[in-house]
C-alpha cells in the first residue's frame, strides 16, 4: 500500500487514489491537424520506464486534484512531488 | 404531505458508555466551488459568519459547519433544515460574479450525504478497523477533517470535541456503512 | 497415556492440565504447551507423513520455521495445515498429522475475523532482547511505539536459554519490560501478533491470534495494518539444518529447538541424545539438556579444534554424522570414525541464519558473512533499523546493546529526542557468546565461535538421495544436484525447478542451505549466488483472516435508493448494477420472472408503470462556460440547448468510443443538469474533473454530484399523463403546454418536483425528480392512484430494446463508436472540436465492415437466443477456428412484438438487414434474421401519448 503525497491532503493510501499514467502528455492543440500516426502515438503509446517516472494520479477519495508525482517505477521511491 | 425520510430512519441508535452511534438527518448541505482568493469567497465567508477554511482538512464553524473538502471546494452544513442556505449564499456571492471573472458553484446536497455521529471513548479505536488515517489526537484532533474511506465507503469524518466524530456518507452508502459500524463495534458493546 | 517425558514446569507456564486428541489417541498437555511440546511429553514422536515420498516424520523445530510437524485441526473448526510447533493448546483440540495436504472446511467458519490500521512512530517488530530494548529506548523518547511479537509471550528466545539479565531469569526480565511498556500511554504491545508482510512505504501488516473459536463477540484473528514512520527489525535467527543421510528422521531436531523444549515447556524430546554441530552454540543445549536429564552420549563437531569445552559428554571433533539408524525414527547414530552411537535423539546445528525475511520484503539488500556463513543485511531503502540476531550479533549482551541503540535511531530519526540510555542491562552472558533460538518475535542465538568462522552444510557422500535440502517439500542435494545438472545456475532456477523453499514455510530452514548446495554443485561462491527473493507472507496467513469483516452482506457495500425497503416488501428481487441494487422484477404470486416481466412491459405499452430511476448519475454544471465545456465533451451540440429543454447526449474517449450517455438539461445560461448511466456516474465526474483541472483550466465551470439528493421515478405508458395531472394540478401536462424534452418545476402530490419529458421506452413518459428524502411519498402517491404498475430494469430493458436503444456497457464493450450504434445524428458536423472527434476520421472508424448494431429476429419467435452468443455466416460449420460475424449483445421476449428478438453487434451488420446468419449453439446452428434495430414504433408516434 504505497503512500502517495497529494499536495493538498498529505500523504495518503494508495487506496484513495486512481492512477493516470504518464504525466506531460498533452492533449494536441489542434487534433485535426495531426496525421493519423500522430494521432495514434497520442492516443495509444506511452512510456514504461524502469526508474524515475513522471506520472499523474487523481485523489479521488480525498480532494479531487489531479498531480504529477515522480516515482520510481523500480522502487516505489517518490522522487519529488 | 407526505413524510420525509432520511437514509438511515430504521437504524436503532447505540448508546453505551463507550460508545454512540446516531444518525443526525436533515442537515441542509450546500456544495460551494469557489476561488478562494476571490471576492466572492471573502463574501460568502462573511454571510457565514467565518472566512472559508483554507487549511486543507481543516473545518471552521460558525452560524454552520464550513468543511474544507478541496482548494476550491466546501461543504456548509447547516444545524437541521435551513431552506435558505443556499439562496444566501447565492446572494453572498452575486455582487462578486455580477462584477467580474469569478464564478461560483452553490448547490444544494442537503439529501446527497446523511451525517453519523461516533462517539464516546471507543470512538476513535472503532473507526480504526476501517480508517486508513492516524485519528490520534496529535494529528486529527477537534478542527480536523478528512475525505477518506471509511470500511469501502468514501467518507467525510470530522473531529469534534470530546472525542466525538462526525461521519457524512453518501446516502446510498449509509446502510451499508451503518452495518458495517455495528458489526465493528461488536467488540466494543456490552 | 503417562506424560513421562514431562520433567518440570517452568514458573510462568501454569499448570492446568488439557486434554487433546491427536490421531485419534487422547493424551493430556498442560496450559502454556504447543501441540508439539505436548505430543513430545507424551513421548510421541513421527507427527506426520512428508508430502511426495511418503517418509516418516517427526518434530523437528520449535516455532514458525517448523518443516515437518504439519497438521490439521479436526475440532472446534476444521484448519488445515498448521504447523504443530505454533499451535497453543487448549482443552477439546482434536488434530491429525498430514501428509503435505490439508482439508478444508465444507461449512463456513463461525469465527469472527477483524482488521485494524495503526500508525507509530516506530514500530518495533520482535520481542526478544534486542526488540524490548529497542521498544524500551523508543518509548522513552516519547514517541508512539508499537511493539509486535508472534510468542505468546514476550523474551524470544529468553526463555528457551537459561540466560539471566540484571541477576533474574531472562523469561522474567523480558516479561517486566513487556508489562512496563504495555502500561505505557503511547505504546502498544501486541503478543500473539505476527508481522508477515512488509510493503511499500513502512506499511507492514501482522495478523493477531486472538484464540476464540467461534465465539460471537471478539475476533478470532485480527490484521494489523501498521504504517510506521520507522521500523526496528529484531526478527531474531533460525538455526541452520545439515544435510546428511536421512536427515529428515524423527529424532533429529535442531540443537536449539530441543534447549527450548527443556527450557521453556519443561519438555524432554528424548532420553539419549548425540550432537551434531558446527558451531559452540549446540554446547550450551547440550549442558541444558543434561541438566533436564538427557544423556548426552557425544558431541560430533565438525570442526578440529572446537572453541568450546565441555566435559559433560565424550567431543568426537573433526567428524560428521554419516547417518541415522532405525526402523522409522532415530535409535542410533552412524559418526564418521565408524562408531554406531545408540540415541533417540540427534541434535543438528549447522550455526545460525538471521531471520532477513521482512527485511528482504522491505527491498533491503543482503551481503554474506563469513563469519556467521550467512547472509545478513547489508542497505535498506525503507526507513527501517535491524538489531541483534537478524543482523548476526549473537550474543545476548550484544543484542540488548544493539537494540537499544536501534530503538533510539529510530525515534530520533522520527523526530523524537531519544533519553540518556538506560545503564545497559547485565547479561549473563556477558563477555561469552551462548545463547537461544528463536525468529520472528524472538532473537538472540549461540552461534559459531568468532574465532573459527564454519559454514558447514554438506556431509558428503556418494549418494544424496536421502541427504534433505527442504523437507517439507521433500527435496534432497541429489534433486538440486539435478537441477545444477540441467544447467541452472541461480538459486531462483533451482528453486522453481526443484521446489525447494515453496512449501508452506517458506524456505525458513532450507533457502540458506539450498542456496549452499548450488553453491557447491557448480563450484559457485555461495556470496554471489545469494539468496532467493523473500515475499510476504512470512508465515501462513488464512483467507477467512485477510478477508476480515469483508464477508457475506459486508463483502461490498450494497447501494440501495430512497425507495428501496419499499421494494423489498413489495416483493422485488434485485438486479446488481455495480454496488447498487436495482428492482429486477416484481413478481406476482404464482409468475416466473418471464410472466412478470411480460405482464410489466404490458403494462407501461398499454397503460401506466413506474420504475426508480434514482441510481442514475446526476452532475450539477455550473458556470459561465458551461454550455462550451458541455459542447467539447458531447458528441453533439448542447451550447444550443434552451433553458427549459433537454437533450440526449454521446460522450465518447479520445479514441471516439463511446463512453457514456444520458441527458442534459439546462437550468439557466450557466447551469446544466446532466444525467450519466448508473455505473458510470463517479467515472463520468472524474472525467470531467480530469479535463477541467488538467486541459482547460481557462474554462469558468463547477462540477458537482448530485446523484443521491435527487429520488428519480420514471413514469411510463399511455396513461402516465393522466396520472400525473391528478396528482400535479398547477402546469397544463397537454402535448403543446409541457412537450417532449422539456422539463419543468411543479409540484407532485404536494412535493416540489422538477418534472421531465424524457422517454427510454418509446412510451409517453415523464421523470420525476424529488428531494430523497421526499421519494418515497412521491411513490407512495403515484401508487395510490391505483393506476401503476411498478416495473424494474428488466422491462425497462426490454422496451428500451424493441425501440433499439443501446445500454452502454451492454451493447457497447469500449469498441463501438456513435456510428456503429447507427447514431451519426448525435455527432456533430458542424462544431469545431469535440472529444473523439478527431478519431471519426480514422480509418479503422471508417471501415465498411465495423460491428454495427442491428436487431435479429430468431426464425423460430419463441426461441431466446443467449446473450454473448456468436453469428456465423452459414449453417454449416468449418474447421476451427470460426470466423465471428459478432455476438448478441441483448435478447429478450417481448410482449408488444409477440415474439423473441434481440440485438447484436454485427460486422457490416447495416447492409446485411434482411440477411439470413446463424448462431451456433452446440446442436444445429440457429438461424436468425437481420433486422433494423428499431422494432417497435419506428415512426415515433407512441411519445406523445
Amino acid at each position: 500500500m504505497l503512500l502517495i503525497p497529494c499536495p493538498w491532503c498529505g500523504p495518503r493510501d494508495e487506496a484513495e487514489f486512481r492512477y493516470g499514467g504518464q504525466a506531460h502528455v498533452a492533449y494536441p492543440e489542434d487534433p485535426a491537424a495531426l496525421s493519423d500516426e500522430e494521432w495514434a502515438r497520442y492516443l495509444f503509446f506511452r512510456d514504461n520506464p524502469k526508474g524515475r517516472f513522471a506520472e499523474r494520479w487523481n485523489h479521488t477519495a480525498g480532494c479531487r486534484r489531479w498531480f504529477n508525482v515522480v516515482r520510481d517505477t523500480a522502487t516505489n521511491e517518490w522522487v519529488s512531488a | 404531505m407526505a413524510e420525509r425520510l432520511s437514509p438511515l430512519a430504521r437504524f436503532e441508535p447505540v448508546s453505551t458508555d463507550d460508545l454512540r452511534i446516531a444518525e443526525i438527518p436533515f442537515l441542509t448541505q450546500v456544495n460551494l466551488r469557489v476561488d478562494p482568493k476571490s471576492r466572492a469567497a471573502a463574501d460568502i465567508g462573511l454571510a457565514l459568519g467565518a472566512p472559508l477554511p483554507t487549511e486543507p482538512n481543516t473545518y471552521a464553524s460558525a452560524d454552520s459547519d464550513v468543511f474544507w473538502l478541496g482548494p476550491d471546494e466546501w461543504l456548509i452544513v447547516g444545524a437541521g433544515a435551513r431552506a435558505d442556505l443556499e439562496p444566501r449564499l447565492r446572494a453572498a456571492a452575486t455582487g462578486a460574479v455580477e462584477a467580474g471573472r469569478v464564478h461560483v458553484g452553490i448547490t444544494d446536497v442537503s439529501a446527497q450525504r446523511t451525517a453519523l455521529v461516533v462517539g464516546g471513548p471507543k470512538a476513535r479505536d472503532l473507526l480504526a478497523h476501517g480508517c486508513a488515517l492516524d485519528l490520534h489526537p496529535r494529528t486529527f484532533g477537534p478542527g480536523r477533517c478528512a475525505q477518506t474511506m471509511l470500511a469501502r465507503a468514501q467518507v467525510l469524518l470530522a473531529a469534534r470535541e470530546g472525542g466525538e466524530f462526525r461521519v457524512f456518507v453518501r446516502s446510498s452508502f449509509a446502510g451499508y456503512l451503518a452495518a458495517w459500524l455495528l458489526d465493528a463495534a461488536v467488540e466494543y458493546l456490552p | 497415556m503417562t506424560s513421562h517425558h514431562r520433567r518440570h514446569r517452568r514458573p510462568g507456564f501454569g499448570g492446568e492440565p488439557l486434554r487433546f486428541r491427536f490421531d485419534g489417541q487422547d493424551y493430556e498437555g498442560l496450559r502454556g504447551d504447543t501441540l508439539a511440546s505436548a505430543l513430545l511429553a507424551n513421548g510421541v514422536r513421527t507427527v506426520a507423513t512428508s508430502a511426495a515420498l511418503g517418509r516418516p516424520r517427526g518434530i523437528y523445530a520449535s516455532w514458525t520455521e517448523e518443516p515437518n510437524a504439519i497438521v490439521q485441526i479436526e475440532h472446534p473448526f476444521p484448519e488445515p495445515m498448521l504447523q504443530a510447533t505454533t499451535v497453543e493448546l487448549y482443552d477439546g483440540l482434536v488434530a491429525t498429522g498430514l501428509t503435505g495436504r490439508g482439508r478444508l472446511s465444507d461449512r463456513p467458519d463461525p469465527a469472527r475475523h477483524d482488521a485494524v490500521h495503526a500508525h507509530c512512530d516506530v514500530l518495533v517488530v520482535g520481542a526478544g532482547p534486542a526488540g524490548l530494548a529497542a521498544a524500551r529506548a523508543a518509548a522513552g523518547s516519547g514517541a508512539r511505539v508499537i511493539l509486535a511479537d508472534d510468542r505468546p509471550i514476550a523474551g524470544g528466545s529468553l526463555p528457551d536459554t537459561a540466560e539471566t539479565v540484571d541477576g533474574v531469569p531472562g523469561a522474567a526480565w523480558a516479561s517486566a519490560v513487556a508489562a512496563d511498556l504495555a502500561g505505557r500511554p503511547d505504546v502498544r504491545v501486541l503478543s500473539r501478533t505476527s508481522v508477515f508482510g512488509y510493503y511499500d512505504d513502512n506499511y507492514l501488516v501482522a495478523v493477531e491470534r486472538r484464540g476464540e473459536w467461534g465465539g460471537q463477540g471478539r475476533a478470532r484473528e485480527r490484521v494489523w495494518r501498521i504504517r510506521a514512520g520507522r521500523v526496528v527489525l529484531a526478527t531474531g535467527a533460525h538455526e541452520r539444518p545439515i544435510a546428511f543421510a536421512d536427515n529428515d528422521r524423527p529424532g533429529v531436531m535442531l540443537a536449539g529447538a530441543a534447549r527450548a523444549y527443556a527450557n521453556r515447556y519443561g519438555v524432554l524430546p528424548g532420553r539419549r541424545a548425540v550432537v551434531f554441530t558446527a558451531g559452540d552454540s549446540a554446547y550450551a543445549a547440550a549442558r541444558d539438556l543434561a541438566s533436564a536429564g538427557v544423556e548426552i552420549a557425544a558431541i560430533v563437531d565438525v570442526r578440529q579444534a572446537p572453541g568450546a569445552r565441555w566435559d559433560g559428554a565424550e567431543i568426537l571433533s573433526g567428524h560428521v554424522v554419516t547417518g541415522v539408524g532405525g526402523d522409522g525414527a532415530v535409535s542410533s547414530v552412524s559418526v564418521s570414525d565408524g562408531r554406531e552411537i545408540q540415541a533417540d535423539l540427534l541434535l543438528v546445528s549447522g550455526g545460525w541464519n538471521p531471520v532477513v525475511h521482512l527485511f528482504g520484503q522491505a527491498g533491503g539488500e543482503l551481503r554474506y558473512d563469513e563469519g556467521i556463513g550467512s547472509f545478513v543485511p547489508r542497505s535498506a531503502r525503507q526507513a527501517l533499523e535491524v538489531a541483534g540476531a537478524a543482523r548476526g550479533v549473537f550474543s545476548l549482551s550484544g543484542c540488548l546493546e544493539d537494540g537499544a541503540a536501534a530503538g533510539a535511531r529510530a525515534a530520533e530519526a522520527a523526530g523524537f529526542r531519544a533519553p540518556p540510555r538506560h545503564p545497559a542491562p547485565r547479561a549473563s552472558d556477558d563477555g561469552a557468546s551462548d545463547n537461544g533460538a528463536s525468529d520472528n518475535g524472538a532473537s538472540d542465538n549461540g552461534a559459531p565461535d568468532a574465532d573459527e568462522p564454519v559454514a558447514f552444510w554438506l556431509v558428503p557422500s556418494g549418494d544424496y538421495r536421502s541427504h534433505f535440502v527442504d523437507l517439507q517439500r521433500d527435496v534432497t542435494v541429489a534433486d538440486v544436484v539435478r537441477a545444477t545438472g540441467a544447467g541452472l545456475r541461480s538459486v531462483e532456477h533451482v528453486k522453481r525447478y526443484t521446489t525447494a523453499g515453496t512449501a508452506h514455510d517458506q524456505g525458513k530452514l532450507s533457502g540458506v542451505l539450498t542456496s549452499a548446495i548450488v553453491a557447491h554443485a557448480i563450484g559457485a561462491d555461495i556470496a554471489q549466488l545469494g539468496t532467493t527473493t523473500f515475499r510476504a507472507p512470512y508465515m501462513p496467513v488464512s483467507f477467512a483472516t485477510l478477508a476480515g469483516r469483508d464477508r457475506g452482506a459486508l463483502h461490498d457495500p450494497v447501494r440501495v435508493t430512497s425507495l428501496h425497503d419499499w421494494h423489498v416488501a413489495h416483493g422485488a428481487l434485485f438486479e446488481n448494477v455495480g454496488q447498487w441494487k436495482r428492482p429486477w422484477y416484481y413478481p406476482r404470486p404464482g409468475e416466473d420472472m418471464e410472466a412478470a416481466v411480460l405482464r410489466e412491459c404490458r403494462a407501461v405499452r398499454q397503460s401506466v408503470g413506474a420504475m426508480d430511476a434514482s441510481t442514475l448519475g446526476k452532475i450539477d454544471v455550473q458556470g459561465p462556460d458551461a454550455a462550451e465545456f458541455l459542447d467539447r465533451l458531447y458528441t453533439n451540440m448542447m451550447s444550443t440547448l434552451k433553458v427549459g429543454a433537454i437533450r440526449y447526449g454521446v460522450m465518447c474517449r479520445a479514441d471516439g468510443m463511446v463512453f457514456d450517455d444520458g441527458t442534459v438539461i439546462r437550468l439557466a445560461d450557466d447551469r446544466f443538469l446532466v444525467t450519466t448511466t448508473t455505473g458510470n456516474a463517479a467515472a463520468v465526474l472524474d472525467w470531467m474533473e480530469e479535463w477541467l483541472q488538467t486541459e482547460w483550466p481557462s474554462l469558468r465551470v463547477y462540477c458537482t454530484s448530485v446523484t443521491e439528493h435527487w429520488a428519480t421515478v420514471a413514469l411510463a405508458g399511455p396513461g402516465s399523463r393522466d396520472v400525473l395531472a391528478g396528482l400535479a394540478p398547477g402546469p397544463a401536462v397537454d402535448a403543446a403546454s409541457f412537450p417532449f424534452m422539456t422539463w419543468r418545476d411543479a409540484e407532485v402530490a404536494g412535493i416540489a418536483a422538477r418534472v421531465c419529458r424524457i422517454s427510454f421506452s418509446g412510451e409517453l413518459a415523464y421523470e420525476i425528480n424529488v428531494n430523497a428524502w421526499d421519494g418515497l411519498a412521491l411513490w407512495e402517491a403515484l401508487h395510490a392512484t391505483g393506476a401503476v404498475t411498478p416495473y424494474g430494469t428488466e422491462t425497462m430493458h426490454v422496451l428500451r430494446a424493441e425501440k433499439g436503444y443501446p445500454i452502454v456497457g451492454q451493447d457497447t464493450d469500449g469498441t463501438v463508436t456513435p456510428a456503429d450504434l447507427g447514431m451519426d445524428w448525435v455527432v456533430s458536423k458542424k462544431k469545431a472540436g469535440f472529444i473523439g472527434k478527431r478519431s471519426f476520421a480514422r480509418s479503422d472508424t471508417a471501415r465498411p465492415d465495423r460491428r454495427h448494431l442491428v436487431g435479429l429476429l430468431p426464425a423460430d419467435p419463441d426461441f431466446l437466443l443467449p446473450e454473448g452468443a456468436h453469428l456465423v455466416e452459414s449453417s454449416t460449420l468449418p474447421e476451427p477456428p470460426v470466423p465471428t460475424l459478432g455476438h448478441v449483445t441483448s435478447s429478450y421476449r417481448s410482449a408488444a412484438l409477440g415474439r423473441t428478438f434481440a440485438l447484436a453487434l454485427v460486422s457490416g451488420g447495416r447492409e446485411r438487414v434482411g440477411e439470413r446468419l446463424y448462431v451456433p449453439l452446440g446442436g444445429e446452428p440457429v438461424p436468425v434474421t437481420v433486422t433494423h434495430h428499431v422494432l417497435y414504433d419506428p415512426e415515433g408516434a407512441r411519445r406523445d401519448g
